[in-house]
């Protein structure tokens, strides 16, 4: 009863303050998202109230967790957020995008595409990536250590909070709110709330693994933990900012001029490295040799892949500041990294696609397997293209062009998107204890909606980042440029039109996704035949009768 | 210590004893793995995953 009342109080104390500040809020947006606050506070506090089992409480015998089976709520909660925010940032996607087409659909001041375009950014990489990350790590790391998931009252408090964290980061954006610093918007004290959020889920994902029953530590579990303490760290340091007021919602960094630039591309581009590739990894380290049925190819690999990682991806932001103010040395030790980065990248792809080495036929005939082995081609393509953008002439060429991204887009719809649809393929069954799927014969449709709708978005990016690179850099005989920036834009128009297309499809994709998950949930099976099956031909089915030779 | 000597401190430890420092915790973590003592264990660790077939 009284953790019961301690909770309930916590949350009522969050409630008075937020409402102190919204009333005493130094402007509209601090205002208004002390209010949201307010609101999650008071929700919490219904929620603990409500949520308490008062009838064990009287008769003095609490109904402890049942450590026999593992803790899937906040799991199955996680896939369902992942499906919802997908849908909404790929939705934001595919508007920005036509908004970049036709410029009349940007709606001033909400909807302008300086507003929608980190909504957008944020949504996919955070809350479909993050809820997808969260979610998957919980499942895997209670599987491989053979444990319940460590602090359970944490653990929910870890997936609200992060929601929250969602809410206040994607309101804050719409309303103008943003520190300006690229996948780090969300203003000072949204970092503090995603910094205490993320220490319990630290908390939780650590205190599963001290219990595991597995000797050994799973390599996923690995990837997780590099994923949950580096983005901790590049979170906090990047968003050392010092408020104008307690209630407002302005701030400045502590660093300026080219320390602050260096310091935002480290955080940047290791955004990438551990929270889209170490994580995303961690998800394939398990979720590929399960549904393929077969170890990882090679454990040793993937333990080099980990380390070769770790201390490779920390030093190649500098790339991203090329003929900058940065030091010259500083830019080619970024660039250096950024090439070292290909092998163990290669390495990391080629050990997951040979883990289905000897089942190649999985490919045609599985389509989880098919959009899993999808992902790593795309992980190794998006590896590769990485270092040599990064390589200062060819950066030269690409660097503020469509080319960057076309290339971020194939690492994220192809690698994040695809690894995670088939993670979510994969554990929807196993989550609502159905059978099997609604339809696979969906997924496949998925598979290929999002493979051509990736192919039109890289495609045109590539022609257009090009044709941006030339366009600007092309002179006269009498030394002055050819092209106004204004010709650029036009050139690309048609090839914006071909990225909106693609990214239309990669959506299509994700509603086929919806309905197949939405159904599966509610039990239903779809009749359909099956995808591949041995021929049979029941009209020659049938002996041979021997007709003996008419006589003369 | 001035800015100015911090920095340049700070840099000749990244070219020299910081790098071989670095280098070399790489070095043995990367080979750990390859112990033979270590070969049936990456064995078994890697097919620890599908011990549990049940998935309540």
């Amino acid at each position: 009863m009284t953790t019961v009342l301690g909770r309930a109080g916590l949350w009522l104390a969050v409630l008075f303050l937020a409402i102190m500040a919204a009333a005493g809020a130094a402007d509209r947006n601090f205002s208004i998202h002390m209010a949201i606050v307010a609101t999650a506070a008071f929700i919490a506090m219904c929620a603990t109230v409500s949520g308490a089992d008062y009838a064990a409480i009287a008769r003095g015998f609490l109904k402890m967790p049942d450590e026999g089976r593992y803790d899937d709520d906040p799991i199955r909660w996680g896939v369902i957020a992942t499906v919802f925010w997908g849908m909404a940032g790929f939705a934001a996607g595919l508007f920005i995008a036509l908004q970049l087409t036709w410029p009349v659909l940007n709606l001033e001041p909400y909807l302008n595409f300086g507003r929608v375009r980190p909504l957008h950014t944020s949504a996919v990489i955070f809350a479909f990536g993050g809820n997808a990350l969260i979610a998957t790590s919980y499942y895997v790391v209670q599987r491989t250590c053979r444990a319940r998931l460590a602090f359970p009252g944490l653990a929910r408090f870890v997936f609200w909070g992060y929601q929250l964290f969602i809410v206040l980061a994607a309101t804050g954006y719409l309303l103008g709110s943003t520190q300006g610093k690229e996948y780090a918007e969300p203003e000072w004290y949204v970092d503090w709330w995603l910094t205490i959020v993320w220490v319990c889920y630290l908390a939780v994902f650590v205190g599963t693994v001290v219990k595991r029953s597995e000797p050994h530590i799973y390599v996923a579990n690995w990837f997780y933990l590099a994923f949950i303490i580096t983005v901790a760290m590049l979170h906090v340091v990047n968003n050392l900012d010092v408020p104008v007021s307690l209630l407002g919602s302005k701030s400045y960094p502590l660093f300026g001029g080219v320390q602050g630039a260096l310091v935002q591309w480290w955080y940047g581009h290791n955004a990438v490295g551990f929270f889209l590739t170490a994580g995303f990894l961690a998800m394939m380290y398990y979720f590929v040799p399960k549904q393929a049925e077969r170890p990882i190819y090679s454990y040793r690999l993937s333990i080099i892949h980990f380390w070769s990682l770790i201390f490779l991806y920390i030093w190649a932001g500098p790339h991203h500041l090329h003929y900058t103010a940065l030091p010259d040395w500083a830019q080619t030790l970024g660039m250096v990294f950024s090439i070292m980065l290909w092998m163990p990248s290669w390495g990391g792809m080629i050990n997951g696609l040979m883990t289905l080495n000897g089942a190649w036929d999985k490919v045609r005939t599985d389509p989880i397997i098919r959009m899993m082995v999808m992902a790593l081609a795309f992980y190794g393509m998006s590896t590769f293209e990485g270092p040599m953008m990064s390589v200062k002439s060819v950066n030269s060429l690409s660097h503020y062009t469509d080319w960057t991204i076309g290339h971020v887009h194939s690492g994220a719809l192809g690698w994040n998107g695809m690894i995670t649809f088939g993670a979510l393929y994969y554990l929807v069954p196993r989550l609502w204890g159905r059978e099997r799927l609604y339809s696979l014969r969906m997924v496949n449709w998925h598979f290929w909606l999002a493979t051509v709708g990736i192919v039109f978005y890289a495609a045109s990016m590539w022609v257009a980042g090009i044709t941006q690179g030339l366009m600007w850099r092309e002179y006269g005989a009498d030394g002055y440029l050819v092209n106004s920036f204004a010709d650029s834009v036009a050139a690309l128009h048609p090839m914006y039109m071909l990225r909106a297309f693609g990214g239309l499809l990669y959506l299509s994709g994700a509603v086929v996704m919806v309905v197949n998950v939405w159904a599966t949930i509610l039990g239903k099976r779809r009749e359909e035949a099956p995808m591949r099956d041995a021929a049979f031909d029941p009209t020659r089915d049938r002996p041979i009768v021997q007709v003996p030779a008419a006589a003369e | 210590m001035s800015t100015h000597s911090t920095y340049d401190m700070l840099r000749h430890l990244a070219d020299s004893w910081g790098l071989v420092a670095m280098g070399v915790v790489f070095l043995v973590l990367v080979a750990w793995p390859f112990r033979r003592a270590l070969r049936e264990r990456n064995e078994a660790a890697a097919r620890m995953i599908f011990e549990d077939e049940n998935d309540g």
